[in-house]
């Protein structure tokens, strides 16, 4: 750990060596490890030591990004000169007005000591309770353990200096048999002391027990019940689709013409919290700009889109805090979702079903009509038929291709308690006429 | 920092550390990234990145760690940490790692480039893109042009405890645009060359040069209006010509990952899947129809997915994957190919310094036909003829696919017809393959590159090629997007 005092006096000193109006360096270091098990064996074991310094310069309306991964004299010197250079090589940006004003930053809880000291040994024992839960039933387990723990540095010439340490911590584990039937477990969160590896490998292993000797149904119109992965499937595509304000700006948003009508059903809020403690959290972007929370739909109606400085400056607004690393070219995206809880337990929308399908997870899923929120994808590990208000069988994976927007519309039920899944925080969720085509 | 000294120095801290083989990959990477979108330079960047990574066999498990430092104790410790790392993972092993012989290389490799893309001042390029925006935008409906070059040069040392010393240089260049027309709620995209990444190669900039995009954003902008307002491709069965671009990306996603040996013992099983490709298939199963050959080249000049050693000091190969239709190899590894009596096809390759080598596509190639495009769609009575990657989406094996593609073309007795937006296809890989009846010739074959094929755990993006031609298939079920 380099420690913020050591981390900001880095940046400042890139700042120093950039010939330009205007400046800002961000600082990512990162050490990660991953533990990987496949047929029940540790088969790819690694760890990593890295950092990167991304240094934007502005010259007038003209901006250069230059990235490197050295923070010494050298390697700030030499990163700030191409980032000038490219700046003075640019051509203007008419809509550019400034980087940012700093703000006031509330600190996030995002750092756990035990996950950055988590070592090899304890993360191989972790492994070998999970392959020793799925061999009592016949089966092998696969997935991964990682942690990483970090530190996220903005400093700027206009006078940010943001600071913000950080952990990551995620199991994944299917657990398969000879019949090819298998079943999904995972875990996320910021401490690894939180993390039962015994847990994730029993639910695992009930799905696969569960979807031994599962048949082909008929694709078509079903009642579905969705697992908390596979809502965040759902979420995590919607991000990419438009709630954004770049998206929105250049009229490919699904929240085009939207804002203030109803888009889902009254059940549905989203919304983006980068200081709720239960997902990643946040304190600020890669601005340096702290993050608000931001009602994306609230109650079904459409709210909002979420702003870095360049997007909320052509609207005469203000950032939200949600800027990506200047390299890219997305805009703003939220990294923080949270889709509202309801009422339900998960048994209770089983048992409320007459026919339907309970899903466990999605697979490759991908958009084919942005604009109207159309995805396709599989189900995998834990696909079941519920007839009756019960379970009735295991069913072989399909195919959806249905719009997100309104699998919300036709939200009826949602569950109580949330999990954490690919960073975002969701209920399960139950929708009627949900549709698979193969 | 790079060269093979310091590398030397890490394998014999592994050995020391109790490794009974370690090898080094050191890399430094360089990289320039333009994007102008509506005219404005939106990014403009300058990449630099550079490190190595340790990979050992310990107590017959592997172990691997990765340092940006370029300090000797910390390179050591580095190399400590991967046998540690591989000890841990022996407490979960099975039998003891075995990679099939290889003869240890010490070579020199360099790709091919006539105009060295960092020569070309950026003045040059950002003008070539403001007369691309200018093309597109002439539709006041074209809401978003872009314009995006890449280009990348990356030095490469492997050195291993068995004596490879190798060192390799790759210079890659590539570059696209797209419209993006909006009416209403309506939004439609046409690419150029292709909407996966555009074009790219292990050249210079003469790629750029060769692409032509002026000539390009013409057609993609009118094309992207003429969209706005074409019917919505109609749920059929029809006879379906893919363009060569649309080719690449069917190659990749059903014929190259479930080729890929790993996948097939199981080891991507938790994250991307597995493979309906078992070994049980080699050589005795029909993957198409006669007229399918399918081949992985590393050596192909100007591939993406080409180089002179892989990321274990094998040298680039070319296997045959599909004779006649029938299934016929895999793209392998040193520990993978040795579980199946084989040479490896050597086809291990890590992102960067910094990851594991895994099993990836290198250049994936359908051979050409005898058919050129206006014979196939002539002697096509109903079908369609549909062009460029919109969207893709495969199961965990890699049978159930459904891609979707920018533009689609009806054809009727023989000519082309009408444009269709929202075209969808799928099909189930066997069955699709074991149905092509035409493949173009070698005229209209052509190598393309794909900058962001993912796989792993932590995720790695890997440039790989195809060279294809277009082909049609007979009787996919076409148009799964309903009308409201």
């Amino acid at each position: 750990m380099f420690g913020q005092d050591e981390l900001l006096s880095i940046a400042e000193s890139a700042l120093k060596f950039v010939e330009a109006d205007q400046a800002e360096a961000i600082i990512s270091v990162e050490q990660s490890a991953l533990t990987r098990f496949a047929e029940s064996v540790i088969h790819q074991n690694v760890a990593e030591s890295n950092l990167h310094l991304t240094v934007r310069a502005v010259v007038g309306k003209q901006i250069g990004c230059a990235t490197g991964n050295r923070v010494d004299a050298a390697g700030l010197r030499d990163v700030a000169r191409r980032a000038g250079l490219l700046a003075r090589s640019s051509q203007p940006n008419p809509a550019f007005s400034s980087l940012p004003s700093p703000l006031p930053i509330t600190p996030a809880e995002a750092f756990s000591k035990a996950t950055a000291a988590s070592t090899p040994e304890e993360r191989a024992g972790a492994v070998e309770t999970m392959v020793a839960t799925a061999k009592k039933a016949r089966a092998i387990a696969s997935g991964s353990l990682s942690v990483a723990s970090g530190e996220l540095a903005v400093a700027s010439s206009l006078g940010i200096r943001a600071y913000q340490p950080w952990s990551h911590a995620e199991a994944v584990i299917i657990v398969a048999d000879e019949s090819d039937a298998s079943g999904y477990g995972e875990w996320q969160g910021k401490d690894i002391a939180d993390f039962s590896p015994r847990q994730a490998a029993e639910t695992a292993t009930q799905k696969c027990v569960a979807s031994r000797g599962e048949k082909p149904i008929e694709p078509g119109e079903y009642t579905v019940v969705l697992e908390a992965p596979a809502v965040a499937d759902l979420l995590s595509s919607l991000n990419w689709m438009g709630l954004g304000a770049m998206a929105y700006q250049e009229g490919r948003s699904f929240m085009c013409d939207q804002l203030g009508k109803k888009i889902a059903a009254e059940g549905i809020s989203l919304y983006d919290d980068g200081h709720d403690p239960r997902l990643f959290p946040m304190a600020f972007d890669y601005e340096g700009i702290p993050k608000q929370k931001v009602m994306l739909i609230e109650h079904g109606i459409a709210k909002g889109v979420v702003y870095d400085s360049y997007s909320a400056g052509k609207e005469g607004k203000q950032s939200t805090g949600h800027a990506l690393p200047p390299t890219g070219a997305y805009g703003p995206a939220p990294l923080n979702l949270c889709l509202a809880p309801g009422e339900a337990t998960l048994e209770e929308m089983i048992a409320s079903t007459e026919r339907g399908l309970l899903v466990t997870r999605f697979h490759y899923t991908n958009s084919v009509s942005p604009r109207e929120t159309i995805l396709t994808g599989m189900t995998r590990d834990g696909t079941f038929l519920i007839e009756r208000g019960k379970i009735s069988r295991p069913v072989q994976k399909l195919r959806f291709t249905e719009s997100i927007l309104k699998t919300f519309q036709r939200t009826t039920m949602l569950s109580r308690e949330v999990k954490l899944s690919m960073g975002c925080l969701v209920p399960a969720l139950k929708a009627s006429a949900f549709t698979f085509t193969s | 920092m790079i060269g093979p000294d310091i590398a030397r120095k890490a394998i014999a801290a592994a050995l020391k550390a109790g490794a009974s083989y370690a090898d080094v990959r050191m890399a430094s990477e360089q990289g320039e990234a333009i994007a102008m979108k509506n005219g404005v330079v939106e990014t403009l960047t300058s990449s630099a990145n550079e490190g190595l990574g340790i990979r050992v066999i310990a107590e017959g498990a592997w172990g691997f760690a990765a340092t940006n430092s370029t300090d000797n104790q910390e390179i050591e410790e580095t190399a400590r940490l991967a046998v540690r790392i591989a000890r841990a993972s022996a407490r979960l092993g099975n039998e003891p790692v075995k990679l099939n012989e290889v003869e240890p290389a010490r070579a020199v490799w360099k790709s091919d480039f006539k105009i060295d893309p960092f020569d070309v001042p950026l003045e040059e390029k950002v003008k070539l893109l403001k007369e691309v925006d200018r093309i597109v935008r002439r539709s006041p409906k074209v809401r978003v042009s872009m314009g995006r070059m890449v280009f990348m040069q990356e030095e490469k040392w492997f050195v291993s405890s068995e004596g490879a010393e190798i060192e390799q240089h790759r210079t890659e260049s590539g570059g696209m645009l797209s419209a993006t027309a909006v009416e209403g709620e309506e939004v439609q995209r046409r690419s150029y060359p292709s909407a996966l990444d555009g074009y790219h190669a292990l050249r210079g900039y003469e790629t750029i040069e060769e692409m032509d995009l002026p000539r390009g954003a013409e057609s993609a902008s009118q094309e992207a209006v003429d969209l706005l307002t074409a019917p919505l491709c109609p749920s059929d069965e029809r006879n379906l010509i893919l363009d060569s671009s649309q080719m690449a990306l069917q190659i990749h996603e059903s014929c190259g990952h479930p080729i890929e040996l790993d996948r097939v013992f199981g080891t991507e099983r938790s994250y991307a899947g597995t493979s309906f490709l078992m070994p049980d298939k080699l050589h005795n199963f029909r993957y198409g129809s006669n007229m399918v050959n399918i081949n992985a080249d590393a050596t192909l000049e100007g591939g993406l997915g080409s180089f002179g050693y892989d990321d274990e000091g094998v040298p680039a190969q070319r296997t045959d994957i599909v004779k006649e239709g029938i299934f016929s190899g895999y793209l392998s590894s040193r520990e993978t190919a040795a579980r199946l009596g084989l040479k490896s096809g050597g086809a291990m390759r890590a992102e960067s310094w910094n990851y594991l080598p895994l099993i990836r596509m290198t250049n994936i190639n359908l051979d050409p036909g005898d058919w050129t495009l206006e014979e196939m769609i002539a002697d096509t009575k109903h079908g369609l003829y549909a062009a460029s990657t919109k969207s893709w989406s495969i199961d965990d094996t890699r049978l159930n696919f459904q891609f979707a593609t920018e533009a689609a073309w009806e054809i009727k007795d023989g000519s082309l017809g009408r444009l269709l937006r929202n075209t969808t296809y799928q099909g189930i890989t066997p069955e699709f393959w074991g149905s092509c009846d035409a493949i173009g010739n070698k005229s209209s074959w052509k190598l393309w590159g794909i900058m962001n094929c993912g796989k792993g755990e932590p995720p790695q993006g890997m440039h790989v090629g195809h060279g294809t031609a277009p082909a049609r298939f007979r009787k996919v079920k076409i148009g799964m997007i309903k009308e409201d």
